[in-house]
């Protein structure tokens, strides 16, 4: 058996489909462990791991830390807010002064998008992307198609719909390279200003209608609007996002149809999913958390097989 | 490289090991109501279903059976080209206290049994460990491992390899010796 055919994980866009099934197939083993007692693995126990969040996070970094941890890698946290970046430092002299210190894997979160590539270029590591701007989220989009597998048996001809912001999203893309590599029929929903200009060049409808996109999926995976990212407006409010794409029990009751509904996190209640449907048994909002972990830790461990 | 073949133990021999081997588990264990036999993955698994049988076949017996998978612990991590990919932990019952058997196809260095060991301490404290293998290839130890229960004892080099084969999987019962 081979290993994965990338020394870092970048993107989803240049996995092979065999890598995300030797992904999902070790992460199988890593979910059993760590539901167990004692949920740790001796496995990387001569491992040094950093984690550099050039960007805010909670779950992500919570997740990768976790993931390492449970596998007993060293582990070392950086973020921008309290580091010499503030200071005028250029990210390769960032990461080369942490590789100084005996660092043998890179997770690196950045606002830029390409920011992992570009240092996969430069420094002697391997480098998890863990988001890189509006680019690519890894992790997410495998746990995301891992959760799919876990609650549907299977990924292959599925319909999944994404709905909301794919403009500023990166778990969007990811999302969409990972499922469609998996066999999976794939809709946007969302308002015109919020779709990327060449979406379709993926392979990808749009759908701008809810309730049509939530008849045609087998599963609904609701993004987060992300009012960090929008320097200008791209609709007029916030409740007429809601009353347009918002999820509620209504809509969902209107179809008459069982859907899985997802959601990355972090969730804005009432805006673009109700309290209702996303603490409702459909959800599966907390088991794609605990998937990012073993997920995390799958990939981690295939990646440091090739150090 | 040229591989050269030579059959240790056929069907009825096996057979007959495997026959002795759980007569001797149930001199020890009596009625093996606190006793678990537990396969290393991944071939160790099907000497543990052979014994299960045999048991039953013997003294009415149904032994609870699980499998380990010893990959995360193992200490060759990152030291072989290829990356190690597991097999499936079934363990759906407690070893808490329990009397476990552990066993394997072939014992050589006992890095494999010592990780399995220590796999096996995550799921809780049994109240003993034993070790039971098909084939012992002596004088090759790298750790201060034995078992207890032993089915045939073999002499090789350390070019050569053993390879046990289980009608399930390879069409056929066998032992051979492999050269390489």
């Amino acid at each position: 058996m081979k290993g994965l055919s990338t020394k870092h994980l970048l993107g989803i866009e240049h996995l092979e489909k065999e890598d995300i099934d030797m992904i999902f197939q070790v992460a199988d083993n890593f979910k059993d462990i760590i539901n167990r007692p004692i949920k740790k693995v001796p496995t990387l126990r001569d491992i040094t791991i950093a984690n550099l969040f050039f960007e805010n996070s909670t779950r992500t970094k919570l997740s990768f830390e976790l993931a390492e941890k449970r596998l007993s890698a060293d582990v070392v946290n950086f973020s921008a807010a309290s580091s010499s970046v503030k200071k005028g430092e250029t990210l390769i002299d960032t990461v080369n002064n942490i590789l100084a210190m005996k660092v043998d894997m890179v997770v690196m979160r950045h606002p830029s998008p390409g920011a992992a590539e570009f240092l996969s270029k430069h420094i002697d590591s391997v480098i998890i992307n863990a988001g890189d701007g509006t680019h690519e989220h890894p992790t997410q989009a495998l746990l995301d198609a891992y959760s799919i597998r876990e609650k549907l048996g299977n990924v292959s001809g599925k319909k999944v719909v994404i709905v909301g912001d794919i403009l500023h999203s990166r778990v969007a893309l990811s999302n969409i390279h990972c499922l469609q590599k998996l066999g999976a029929e794939v809709k946007v929903c969302g308002p015109l200003t919020l779709m990327p200009k060449y979406i379709e060049s993926l392979g990808v409808k749009i759908e701008t209608n809810l309730k049509k996109a939530l008849e045609w999926c087998d599963v609904a995976n609701m993004l987060r609007i992300q009012h960090e990212r929008q320097e200008i407006k791209h609709f007029p409010s916030l409740k007429e996002y809601t009353l347009q794409y918002g999820l509620t029990q209504e809509i969902l009751d209107s179809i008459n149809k069982e859907l899985v509904i997802m959601h990355p996190g972090p969730i804005n209640r009432g805006v673009e999913i109700s309290s209702e449907i996303a603490d409702s048994d459909s959800a599966i909002i907390l088991d794609q958390v605990e998937n990012g972990v073993a997920i995390r830790m799958a990939v981690i461990y295939l990646l440091a097989g090739k150090i | 490289m040229s591989l050269q073949e030579r059959e240790i133990l056929n069907k009825t021999e096996i057979n007959i090991l495997i026959s002795r081997l759980t007569r001797q588990l149930i001199e020890n264990h009596n009625l093996f109501q606190q006793s678990v036999l537990i396969g290393v993955q991944p071939r160790g698994i099907y000497v543990a279903n052979r014994l299960q049988e045999k048991l039953k076949e013997l003294s009415g017996i149904e032994v609870v059976t699980g499998s380990i998978d010893t990959t995360f612990f193992r200490d060759d991590f990152r030291r072989k080209d290829k990356p190690l990919l597991p097999s499936v932990t079934n363990l759906d019952f407690s070893i808490e206290d329990k009397k476990v058997i552990l066993i394997d196809d072939v014992l050589f260095s006992g890095r494999t049994v010592r990780a399995a060991m220590d796999a096996l301490l995550t799921y809780g404290r049994p109240s003993s460990i034993e070790l039971l293998v098909l084939v012992d290839r002596r004088f090759s130890r790298n750790l201060p491992i034995e078992a207890n229960y032993v089915g045939k004892y073999i002499d090789t080099l350390s070019n050569e390899r053993v390879e046990v084969m289980w009608q399930e999987i390879d069409g056929t019962d066998k032992v051979i010796l492999v050269k390489k």
